[in-house]
């Protein structure tokens, strides 16, 4: 059962770490809930991995072997707190996937696949003509720096 | 065991309850039960103080659970310090965002406030491991609302970083505590420092690696050499007074470290003795020196004074990685001073980007702003203090953190490290004073100009507000002689982990509680 647990926590953590260090708020996300998944399981190993005990010591019972109570305490905590952070992420992704206009990290440029926002649906804050060009970085820079000054006087 | 103790924690909390209930009621009450909550939180964090200057340990067993089964809350000097330290910035803040309306561009401001606060006091307050995740979690929610609070194209960017690296420190956090607990059985720190003074050999390697995880979440929320790059943008980006309560945010990362590495890993912890130290201290520099290459290369103000606040998080770093009773009492006078100047900075830099209108606090020539006189002088009041020049509390601050370096092994690092960074500092801020204030637009450019907008007029509440925190500096300066004897006696109760250890455990529940 060992070799099994470790692999789990292994699996989902690298697949956690890659999908964090993704460049768009899905993946990123995505990779969060992956990672809370690992170290919840990793926390229940911590309590040693038992079968067919019970948490609450039985004073009539023959054997003194229990399962440990507190990592299960404590992933429940861990899995309430991860799950209300998730929920928040995602709202914040929404938003910041309608404010910037893409869904990047960095919220500099469009995804190949993915096509510009309609002039009708656009958010007040980006323009067309960043989101159109090409990957040249320094240029799109430019012409963001532009737009959030001019967002600024406005 | 007093129940005063545990007061820090809950009055906000109750307050944010009682705050979320009166909505229907209107801003002015909300203002009215948020100002009047934070004011007793003052004089709450005062009266513990003095309790706490008396050299004892107050235990709280929260639901009478004798420790290490329960939860403990813990009021030491240490923590009755951060605890005085956060009311008095709250308070600063708060005033400025009530009297600037801050708190009318979204709906639940004193509500994320005050449960930012319940979050600050707890993690200050416990004596628990996993419950100062708890507690972190708390303060991080509340701060992801605040730092939101309103709107902004890049306030979203930046928060959105700030989430994605703060959950990513909290995933860390609950690794390392797991491995903890794995090998020790427990998350009590008193009684961790016990079991690992005598933890076989072959764990030590699980835990080391452990504690040095736990130094990356509180690198994190320290903004720590190479995990403070979210740091800067957040705190530049968000509104004012959020940006100044935040000021106390990273101080949290410094306060775990003492608390828990300088308690677990104290010199009585046998081999895995302040293991630590070396990694705080090398980064500490690292810190250090980028902060201050990140402060001349600062685009506006309120980025600059977020690279000032990482200078001073690095020159606490350097403190805490020099690791003797001495240092550790100047980290904290310097903490003090720090913490509140950086917050009357934030507040500054939002009095002078109102006053310069469309200019904001972009580094670039614009039109006079209105009391300029009055305003500069509390910039250069504010710039001096900031880069430790005298006579104010920065300067003390560097040399009792000097002099507390000159017999260590890497004495010149540091103080070259310090000083070259400090020089950096001082340029920047005499350039970024001279740009603000001196190199303004002659009034026919301004008139030619496409930018039109003119500045606000000073709001002379706010305004008093700042001063307020200003005034920090000099009083540290003044009353030097009773806060260092106070930082000298919780460096050395700090330095006695086994008194702490010994009064932790050894506290009994309370026999009959329904009395």
């Amino acid at each position: 059962m060992e070799w099994l647990i470790s692999l789990i926590i292994g699996v989902l953590t690298a697949s956690g770490v890659y999908l964090t260090l993704r460049a768009h708020t899905f993946p990123v996300v995505m990779g969060l809930t992956l990672l809370a998944y690992a170290v919840n399981v990793f926390l229940f190993a911590m309590g040693r991995l038992t079968i067919g005990l019970p948490a609450v010591i039985d004073k009539t019972a023959e054997s003194i072997n229990y399962s440990d109570p507190l990592p299960q305490a404590l992933v429940l905590t861990a899995i309430v707190i991860a799950f209300g952070m998730t929920a928040f992420l995602i709202v914040l992704a929404l938003k910041a996937r309608g404010e910037l206009g893409n869904d990047h990290v960095d919220g500099l440029h469009l995804g190949k696949d993915e096509l510009p926002i309609k002039k009708g649906q656009k958010p007040k804050t980006t323009g067309n003509s960043i989101t159109k060009q090409t990957n040249d970085g320094s240029q799109m820079k430019q012409s963001n720096s532009v737009h959030s000054m001019q967002q600024e006087v406005k | 065991m007093s129940h005063l103790t545990a007061w820090p924690v809950f009055l906000p909390l109750i307050a944010g309850f009682i705050l979320l209930l009166v909505q229907a009621g209107g801003l002015r009450l909300q203002r009215v039960i948020s100002l009047v909550v934070v004011l007793g939180l003052v004089i709450l964090s005062f009266t513990l103080l003095i309790e706490a200057s008396t050299g004892s340990y107050q235990i709280y067993l929260l639901g009478n659970w004798i420790a290490p089964y329960g939860i403990v809350l813990v009021l030491d000097q240490l923590s009755a310090l951060m605890v005085a330290i956060t009311s008095l910035l709250a308070l600063g803040a708060l005033a400025y965002a009530v009297a600037t309306d801050t708190d009318k561009k979204g709906s639940h401001f004193h509500v994320l406030f005050q449960l930012q606060l319940f979050g600050l006091n707890g993690a200050f307050l416990t004596g628990d491991v996993f419950n100062l995740f708890v507690f972190f979690e708390v303060l991080l929610l509340a701060s992801y609302g605040l730092l939101l609070h309103g709107n902004g194209r890049m306030r979203t960017k930046a928060g959105l970083h700030y989430v994605v690296i703060n959950l990513i420190g909290s995933t860390l956090f609950l690794f390392a505590v797991g491995a903890l607990y794995g090998v020790l059985g427990t998350l009590n720190i008193a009684d961790m420092a016990a079991k690992v003074a005598v933890a076989p050999a072959e764990d030590l390697g699980l835990i080391a690696a452990a504690g040095l995880l736990l130094l990356v979440v509180f690198g994190v929320k320290a903004a720590m050499f190479p995990l403070y790059l979210w740091m800067p943008s957040a705190y530049a980006n968000t509104s004012a007074p959020v940006a100044a309560l935040f000021a106390i945010m990273t101080k949290v990362g410094i306060y775990s470290i003492i608390r828990v590495h300088g308690t677990v890993f104290s010199s009585q912890a046998g081999e895995l003795a302040n293991y630590y130290t070396p990694w705080v201290l090398g980064l500490g520099l690292l810190t250090l020196f980028l902060a201050a290459l990140g402060v001349m290369a600062s685009r506006g103000l309120r980025e600059q004074i977020a690279y000032l606040v990482l200078a001073s998080v690095a020159t606490l770093l350097i403190g805490v990685g020099l690791n003797s009773a001495e240092a550790l009492s100047a980290t904290l006078y310097y903490l003090i001073h720090s913490t509140l100047i950086a917050g009357a900075m934030f507040l500054l830099a939002d009095v002078i980007l109102k006053g310069r209108g469309a200019y904001e606090d972009r580094f670039e020539s614009g039109k006079a702003m209105p009391n300029a006189i009055l305003i500069g002088s509390v910039f250069m009041f504010g710039a001096i203090a900031m880069t430790g020049m005298p006579p104010l509390s920065g300067f003390f601050g560097k040399v009792l953190i000097l002099s507390a370096a000159l017999d260590h092994a890497w004495f010149a690092w540091i103080i070259g490290v310090v000083l070259v960074a400090g020089l950096l500092m001082i340029l920047s801020m005499a350039r970024t004073g001279s740009l603000l204030f001196y190199k303004i637009l002659p009034e026919e450019v301004v008139s030619k100009s496409t930018i039109t907008s003119t500045g606000q007029p000073l709001n002379r509440l706010a305004f008093v507000a700042v001063i307020g925190l200003f005034l920090a500096s000099p009083i540290l300066v003044l009353f030097a002689q009773p806060i260092t004897a106070y930082t000298e006696a919780t460096a050395k109760q700090q330095f006695n982990p086994s008194g702490y250890i010994e009064a932790v455990l050894s506290t009994p529940a309370i026999t009959e509680p329904n009395k």
